[in-house]
């Protein structure tokens, strides 16, 4: 029995190829999916393939990759990418998000601002916005090349008949470059205005589904809403009990039975970083600080 | 016989059908059909089923294609195109905005499980509104119009009766005001009293919209009470055609009569 | 005070060596070695050979291993070497008409040419246990015949050669053929890519569908026209040689189904088909596979789409057990921040509703 040979980044250069060609379509029409043909990966679909595909096909060895699930570096499917890349192609990796060249993320915009040379691969379970509202692909794909949105309008209607307000707080869809309504995968609303106009390039890869799409950088993306129901950004109103921070998305961390709660920063690397030059929270060492409630 | 408005606005027809025919295999749904529609006219198309009056409104709408022969349909810019030659696109956007489509089953026509508000509102968001307050207000004095309370605007037609659903229908069709409205049996399947409200309301909706219809329908009282004109078909073909009031008084082809002659007295 | 989680590394490497442990088990038993898997569990092997699109006992036999005997499992570890593996061209189409049948029956016909063969067969043992079994078993040597194997002509050729079937649907000689594995599943799909599909397709999915057309959604008569196991050639064309070599043999089941008569205005009724092939000597999936198959023709035999088996983009999106089970499991991973969102919307409708305390006005009754 012979063992495989794997080339740089597990892929073979042919389908790097032909990711890449995927990947330019995708940039040259901001918002389409393109399907493309995704390989078996040594980790199940659903568990971040179209990430590590897209993330393969671009990495150079020079890069520095970062990848982070839920904002963290630190959390088991994150650990994992990150070795398979450590082992498979021998980049240098790191957590901080100002030294990447390389980011591949789960469910979050990293809070520092993104650069120019910067590439954010988006991992994608299902990338089709308008999916729970029509399960059938031939017909959302005709919906895209018509630009017939008006079912997802009416969901949106039926979210402020029915609540009060849009009930999607995750995935929200957004319009990319005035044309296509694209799935920013399952980030949290609160970071979509961080994908408009965005110094970075925005890569979203869906292996199960077979789809890649893209923001190019300094894209105009717009969070859909109604002129009298605009989109807002949600975000629990508390500082990080960390670091402080005002402007952060937070996670909800249960501290003790009796159901006590704190608030802590998602993007790990963020967080330490605050901390690092003396931000501190209610939960820190340092002695608390009042401070006005933004 | 109700007043006919004088609704045709000017001298050029809006639906054209040249010698139209659709045959499955052996079988002949319709043949030879030929007429023109001019706008703000309502022609009802009457026969027995298996008369091929629904084909041949399928291939009027474009829902089909023709065997043989052509529809031609005048667009907002006065161009008379063959249907059979619109882009998918243009033929998804007629739909949408410049015609109606009123199924004999409104759950056909309708987004059973959405808002009442939601099913009007949706042509409207389709063609770019957007502030919810604004389509919202509309599609309520949508369903004021066609005399659905107006309470009832975050139910799912669902929860509505048939006539109920069949109003809604229609006002999801108006409500961007289209030029011409094919319906298929529209009152068919309600009971009697329901019926005559309905047509009472279609016909001055009509009227009020200078409306084109076409109307298909086995019920002469309906094509009486709704129609300008009236194109008697059996098997396939247009065995008699011409004014409504003059057809139904005064049958011409045995067959006519013999339809005529079967209408229960009221 | 409170401390970030970390040292999720070594959580995962601790987890991957009490695995290792596990799959081991006790280790006063025999380690169980491939040669009896692929021997003694010869049609586990088979499935995971079907499933993951790749035709080498051993390697199926290591991926059993490596699983723990988690068939899925073992189907995405030789699915993932595949995709490793270059690829230097397409076989010849197998000829299964020159297969050496180790089994092979029709119900079509009591009889045909070449004879009914039962070969090996649970078919009619009696499922009762038999502790016989657990350990030092030697079974007696099979019968031997001695009469020569004879041809054996397709069923489905005798059918029609008096035109009682329709032709195998034919592709274009020049058309390459399609393959899932390098390009992107679109609908409507192709015969080629529809049996693909179901070819590497869930065996339990496809036999739920095929069982649900026999019981009406979707019933298209079938009869079992041809059901054959044996071994088939495998030949290469190389263009230096300029003919076709010979790789090896391997070992195939075919299903052709005889269904549902029909004719149109053109044409007069003839029986229509449906085709099932699997690696190894497993029928359960040939014979699911060309129920669904027939069924997925609907579209293109004129007949109405109703049920779900008939339903191409349902059967095919749904019909691979890894990206199925990948995608079901990913649950497991953590969405923490995904729930903190809805955690806050749902806390801010809970405040609105208790807020508006109004109770809402009475409705007029529907006509």
């Amino acid at each position: 029995m012979n063992a495989p040979a794997y080339n740089f980044a597990y892929l073979d250069e042919q389908t790097k190829r032909m990711i890449r060609r995927a990947i330019l379509k995708a940039i040259a029409i901001p918002g389409y999916q393109v399907p493309f043909a995704s390989r078996e990966m040594p980790m199940p679909y659903g568990w971040g393939t179209g990430g590590v595909q897209v993330t393969a096909s671009i990495l150079g060895p020079e890069d520095v990759l970062k990848v982070i699930d839920q904002g963290s570096d630190d959390t088991t499917n994150a650990i994992s990418i990150r070795k398979f890349f450590a082992k498979t192609a021998g980049v240098a990796t790191t957590t901080s998000t100002a030294d990447a060249t390389v980011i591949q993320t789960r469910h979050r915009i990293p809070e520092a601002t993104l650069h120019e040379g910067q590439v954010l691969v988006f991992q994608v379970p299902i990338p089709e916005p308008l999916r729970y509202l029509e399960p059938r692909e031939t017909e959302t794909r005709r919906m895209h090349a018509l630009a017939e949105y008006g079912l997802m309008h009416v969901k949106l209607y039926e979210d402020i008949a029915r609540f009060g307000h849009i009930a999607t707080s995750y995935a929200y869809p957004v319009k990319v470059n005035a044309r296509y309504v694209m799935d920013p995968s399952p980030t949290p609303k609160f970071d979509n205005p961080k994908m408009d106009n965005c110094a970075a390039l925005q890569l979203f890869g869906a292996g199960r589904e077979k789809r890649i799409y893209a923001i190019p950088p300094y894209t105009k993306v717009v969070s859909l809403d109604f002129e009298d129901h605009p989109f807002t950004r949600y975000r629990f109103d508390a500082p990080c009990a960390l670091c402080g921070a005002e402007d952060a998305y937070l996670d909800e961390i249960v501290t003790d039975n009796d159901g006590s709660r704190m608030f802590v920063c998602s993007d790990t690397d963020y967080c330490e970083g605050r901390q690092a030059v003396g931000h501190r929270g209610r939960e820190s060492a340092a002695p608390h600080k009042e401070r006005p409630h933004g | 016989m109700a007043e006919i408005r004088n609704a045709i606005q000017n001298d050029q027809p809006l639906l054209v059908a040249e010698r139209l025919g659709k045959n499955y295999g052996r079988i002949t749904a319709c043949r030879d059909i030929s007429f023109a529609l001019y706008p703000g006219e309502v022609l009802a198309i009457v026969g027995e089923s298996g008369s091929g009056k629904t084909t041949l409104l399928q291939l009027l709408s474009a829902q089909l294609a023709s065997s043989a022969g052509r529809v031609s349909y005048r667009m907002r810019d006065g161009v008379l195109r063959d249907l059979a030659l619109l882009g998918e696109a243009e033929r998804r956007f007629l739909f949408r905005t410049d015609w109606g489509y009123v199924h004999q089953d409104p759950a056909l026509g309708l987004r059973m499980a959405v808002s009442a508000g939601a099913n009007v509102g949706e042509r409207l968001m389709a063609v770019g509104w957007n502030h919810y307050g604004r389509i919202r207000q509309t599609a309520s004095s949508w369903l004021e119009r066609v005399e659905i309370d107006t309470a009832r605007i975050d139910d799912a037609p669902r929860t509505y009766s048939g006539g109920m659903r069949q109003r809604l229908q229609i006002a999801r069709n108006l409500v961007t005001e289209p030029r011409l409205v094919f319906m298929d049996e529209p009152t068919g399947g309600l009971d009697v009293s329901v019926q005559a409200r309905l047509l009472d309301l279609m016909r001055n909706l009509v009227g009020e919209l200078g409306l084109a219809a076409i109307v298909v329908t086995h019920d002469l009282a309906v094509a009486r009470l709704l129609s300008h004109r009236v194109m008697v078909m059996k098997g396939g073909q247009v065995i008699e055609t011409g004014l409504t009031d003059q057809v139904l008084d005064d049958p011409h082809e045995p067959y006519t009569q013999l339809l005529v002659s079967s209408i229960l007295p009221p | 005070m409170y401390v970030a989680v970390k040292g999720g590394e070594r959580a995962i490497e601790n987890a991957h060596r009490l695995l290792a442990h596990e799959r081991r088990g006790d280790p006063d038993f025999p380690e169980v070695s491939l040669a009896q898997i692929s021997e003694q569990l010869g049609l586990a092997v088979d499935r995971v050979m079907s499933e993951g699109s790749l035709y080498d006992r051993e390697l199926a036999a290591l991926a059993i291993k490596q699983a723990r005997g988690d068939m899925i499992e073992a189907i995405f570890l030789v699915r993932a070497f595949r995709a490793t593996l270059p690829r230097f061209g397409a076989a010849e189409p197998a000829d299964t008409g020159k297969m050496r049948v180790a089994r092979r029956i029709s119900s079509t016909f009591k009889d045909i040419p070449g004879g009914q063969i039962l070969g090996p067969t649970f078919d009619y043992t009696h499922r009762l246990l038999d502790p016989q079994l657990a350990d030092g078993f030697f079974p007696e040597a099979p019968a031997i015949s001695d009469a020569l194997p004879g041809a054996t002509p397709r069923v489905t050729d005798i059918l029609g050669r008096d035109g009682l079937i329709e032709p195998s649907p034919q592709a274009e000689v020049d058309a390459p053929v399609g393959d899932l594995t390098r390009e992107p599943l679109s609908f409507p799909a192709d015969r080629d890519l529809r049996l693909q599909n179901l070819a590497r397709a869930d065996e339990g999915f496809l036999l739920a569908m095929g069982y649900s057309t026999q019981r009406g959604y979707g019933r298209n008569h079938p009869f079992a026209g041809e059901i054959r196991f044996g071994e088939v050639e495998v030949e290469f064309f190389a263009e230096d040689a300029g003919f076709a070599m010979p790789l090896g043999s391997i070992a195939l089941t075919e299903c052709q189904m005889v269904n549902q008569f029909k004719g149109s205005a053109t044409e007069a009724p003839c029986f229509t088909r449906g085709y099932g092939l699997a690696f190894g000597q497993s029928e359960r999936k040939a014979m699911s596979m060309a129920l669904v198959d027939r069924a997925l023709r609907a579209r293109e035999l004129g007949e109405e789409v109703l049920a779900p088996a008939q339903d191409e983009e349902f059967v095919m999106s749904h019909s691979d057990n890894v990206q199925a089970t990948g995608f079901v499991e990913h649950l497991k991973l953590p969405h923490y921040v995904d729930f903190q969102s809805e955690l806050g919307l749902l806390r801010k409708l809970r405040k609105e509703f208790v807020a508006a305390a109004d109770p809402p006005p009475m409705r007029e009754a529907a006509e």
